[in-house]
């Protein structure tokens, strides 16, 4: 990235994102339905698998 | 009579709506991965700079907050969802132009793409089939969104490469728990827009793909 001028862009662009997200993660934490009991492992699980395969990958290659 | 009807019918009705919305939004999806391939090849035979990237990145994301939110309810936004998917595509062949220039670079793309593929789909398949709802992940997935942004913008300047690669590690499983969360969406009813719906998916594949790149190349000694 040797463009000042677009790291400059691309940042404001993500800084607006950030402006534009900051309601609806709000949202999502204070209202958003909370997890029962095993909900956790629920999603832990296939991310601890994401996560062994692409050591796996990492590997591979 | 009539209220047993009805109870009957809502449901039956409810869950039409909802399979309606998982068979429109893979079929977009399948269509704009296709149309952002096209145009990543496309990229490539032009051989485009680096900087093409980070413009159509840019572009994508501004089309994104402003534009898709006005089309997304009406058949305009379709062609919103493959100008962004479009964009990404091309600006994605600026970035696989300079991988196929490394030495292990075709088996880095090739080993990136199939690795994306087998975790979309098996994180799909096990949101589709686990009938949990993963709707409690918003507030977790929304909040590593915001930080990984902020990190994303203090590394443009920054420039550090184990942040970057910190930065890839995150987006990675933030992506992913962000594909259980929106299939989860989808099924549940909290997600009736499938060009929304596409538009999440896509995004989540993109940048899986795009960290599996840069997590692949650091370590396979390309980077």
């Amino acid at each position: 990235m040797d463009n000042i001028w677009l790291q400059i862009a691309m940042a404001v662009t993500i800084g607006m994102m950030i402006f534009f997200l900051f309601p609806r993660a709000m949202h999502w934490m204070k209202n958003g339905p909370k997890a029962g009991q095993g909900d956790w492992m629920a999603a832990v699980i296939p991310l601890v698998a994401v996560v062994a395969f692409v050591i796996l990958l990492v590997m591979m290659v | 009579m009539n209220r047993f009807n009805q109870t009957i019918a809502q449901p039956a009705q409810s869950a039409l709506a909802v399979n309606k919305v998982i068979k429109n939004t893979y079929m977009l999806l399948s269509a704009t991965l296709l149309f952002s391939g096209v145009m990543a090849m496309v990229s490539m035979f032009f051989a485009m700079p680096p900087m093409a990237y980070l413009i159509s990145v840019i572009g994508a994301m501004l089309l994104g907050m402003f534009v898709l939110p006005r089309t997304a309810n009406s058949s305009a936004g379709l062609g919103v969802i493959f100008l962004i998917t479009g964009m990404l595509g091309f600006g994605l062949g600026a970035i696989l132009t300079l991988y196929l220039q490394l030495p292990h670079g075709p088996q880095t793309i090739a080993t990136a793409l199939g690795g994306t593929g087998v975790i979309f789909l098996g994180l799909s398949g096990y949101a589709l089939t686990s009938k949990r709802d993963f709707s409690f992940m918003g507030g977790f997935v929304f909040a590593g969104m915001l930080v990984m942004m902020v990190a994303i913008v203090a590394n443009i300047f920054l420039s550090l490469p184990f942040l970057s690669l910190a930065i890839s590690a995150g987006v990675m499983l933030l992506m992913s728990a962000y594909i259980l969360f929106q299939t989860s969406q989808m099924i549940n009813g909290g997600e009736t827009n499938y060009i929304y719906a596409t538009y999440s998916l896509y995004m989540a594949i993109f940048n899986i793909f795009i960290s599996l790149l840069q997590i692949l190349g650091v370590f396979g000694g390309d980077d």
